[in-house]
């Protein structure tokens, strides 16, 4: 289980979040959607630990993300970020096999490698294996880091906005995977998201931020009323029930 | 089962070795064979720390084109020879103790570096500010040196002129001696921290996701950058543009950035372009020229093909 509590942060006088406090059980997808600006990103950075802690608190699994040891927390929290450059002459399977480090330190074991192969596998990139990251699509190498995050092989993944570069087909295929391992490992993702569609269909829980502070928070069918959707984004826009989920006509 | 590649370098390094110790042996031989030994150890000490410490800072700054003379290390040397021979005289400045002036210049400039790097480690200053104020610093040290070596005079400026080059010929056995314990330590240390180094090559954000205590990390590899770097500068001079013909080099001869396999690569690249540019200016061209020079030449071409051909990719 994931703790914030009392979180704020300000970069010199302006206030990037205000006071958040939440809890993310273990299991199922949360999605944290908002407008630009909201602080999501930050939110997200601090919890990766990515950024020291100003005011408040983050605990994961009750280990306080700004003093436990980096090894441990990357044994149950992956992350992967929207622009993560990368060394260019390093193979895609070298990359993948990276997402094992925390667990083997530069020597891999049969198991580790048999786990490398089968992310490989789910994220299709059998036939890309040999090649240069340098030489890959956009879409290709997101999909390369993304493979290495689910190696990692953690109890939480945060990933922040990872349907960026991928086309329809792979957007779909990541939800998928993530709603695979949360249902049948009880593993939990947390994501930032654009696409509230994708947040509607998959996540088990929209937390929505603006200005800093959490302004809505539960299901997708509580979150996604017009009421709150407009206080969200600022607009009104019409929401339609199709397969039994929200469907937002944002775009309209 | 080691690269065949590697295999190859090993060998053509061990040949230049070999030709360095053998070609034109006359006279006394123990006593020639002895002062070729002492210069062999400089060089090879020389190759390997510049090798290891350009591979390190472009690791950790995520930049081919860098080389830890961007952190004005080098300048400070010059720096410290012009000022010393504007207030001994050149004659002062040549009958200085070598030890003292060795381990003198071996501290100011880990000083220097513990200096830029030490707002880093306290997270009040990232990478990228202080590799700026590398820059800077190192742009004030060659501006005071270009002024003292106007107001001295030209005797002195001859002086000044060969320091700031390599030189290889006017060796002290102990310090040698010193030099290589350093670098052989770093070198060990390199090795064993090889895997995490591939993970610290991956940038940032995605080290930290891995499990890499990222700030720890990036400061203890740039002040081990420091070391190598002061110790060779101070046992020989200056070096800029060497270290990143062997990175780029090696580099281009692996086709990866794996350290286990690119820190070796470029050691003993380093080794066949030092030991055996300098038996070949020595017995082929007579020594005709400065092995520092040409070498600063040949870096600076490299250079310059690098970022025509970074640009077109």
């Amino acid at each position: 289980m994931i703790r914030i509590e009392n979180v704020s942060l300000s970069y010199r006088d302006v206030p990037i979040l205000r006071d958040i406090t939440l809890s993310l059980d273990r299991g199922g997808i949360i999605a944290l959607v908002g407008p630009n600006g909201a602080g999501k990103s930050t939110l997200f950075s601090l919890m990766a630990r990515l950024q020291p802690l100003q005011s408040g608190r983050i605990t994961i699994d009750d280990l306080p993300v700004d003093r436990t040891p980096s090894r441990q927390l990357a044994q149950r929290l992956a992350i992967l970020r929207q622009d993560g450059a990368v060394a260019s002459r390093l193979t895609v399977r070298e990359l993948v096999g990276f997402g094992r480090f925390p667990h083997h330190q530069g020597h891999p074991g049969v198991e580790d490698l048999a786990l490398v192969d089968a992310a490989l596998e789910q994220f299709e990139l059998k036939a890309l294996s040999e090649r240069f990251i340098d030489t890959l699509s956009g879409g290709q190498r997101q999909r390369a880091m993304v493979a290495m995050t689910f190696c990692q092989g953690t109890d939480y993944l945060l990933l922040d906005e990872p349907l960026n570069n991928l086309d329809m087909f792979h957007a779909r295929q990541l939800m998928r995977s993530l709603r695979s391992i949360a249902d049948e490992r009880q593993r939990t993702a947390i994501i930032v998201l654009h696409d509230i569609n994708q947040a509607a269909a998959y996540a088990d829980r929209i937390v929505a931020m603006r200005d800093g502070r959490v302004i809505a928070d539960g299901t997708p069918d509580a979150v996604l009323t017009q009421d709150n959707l407009e206080a969200i984004f600022g607009y009104r826009m019409q929401i339609e029930q199709m397969g039994g989920k929200p469907f937002v006509l944002h775009h309209l | 089962m080691p690269d065949r590649r590697l295999i190859i370098l090993a060998a053509i390094a061990c040949a230049s070795i070999i030709a360095f110790m053998t070609i034109g042996l006359r006279g006394n031989m123990v006593f020639v064979l002895q002062l070729r030994g002492l210069k062999l150890l400089a060089l090879i000490q020389v190759s390997v720390s510049i090798a290891l410490s350009t591979v390190l800072f472009q690791t950790v700054t995520a930049n081919r084109i860098l080389t830890p003379s961007i952190m004005g290390l080098d300048a400070l040397y010059l720096f410290g020879q012009t000022a010393l021979v504007f207030a001994l005289g050149g004659l002062g400045y040549a009958s200085l103790n070598g030890g003292l002036k060795f381990g003198a210049e071996v501290i100011v400039m880990i000083a220097l570096a513990m200096g830029l790097l030490w707002p880093m480690l306290r997270s009040r200053m990232d990478m990228s500010l202080m590799l700026l104020m590398g820059v800077t610093l190192g742009l004030l040290f060659r501006s005071l040196s270009a002024l003292l070596s106007r107001v001295i005079d030209p005797n002195d400026f001859a002086i000044v002129q060969t320091a700031s080059f390599a030189n290889f010929n006017m060796l002290r056995a102990d310090l040698t001696i010193i030099g290589t314990i350093i670098t052989l330590g770093a070198a060990l240390l390199c090795w064993q921290k090889r895997h995490v180094l591939d993970i610290i090559g991956l940038g940032r954000e995605t080290a930290i996701g891995l499990g890499v205590h990222w700030i720890r990390a990036a400061t203890g590899l740039l002040l081990l950058v420091s070391v190598l770097v002061a110790v060779s500068t101070a046992l020989v001079g200056p070096v800029a543009f060497f270290g990143l013909l062997v990175a780029a080099l090696a580099e281009r001869l692996m086709q990866t950035q794996r350290h286990a396999l690119l820190l070796p690569a470029a050691s003993f690249i380093a080794i066949i372009v030092l030991v055996g540019g300098q038996t070949i200016l020595q017995h082929g061209l007579g020594g005709a020229s400065t092995l520092g020079v040409v070498i600063e030449f040949a870096g600076g071409l490299l250079f310059l093909a690098l970022l025509i051909l970074g640009s077109r990719k």
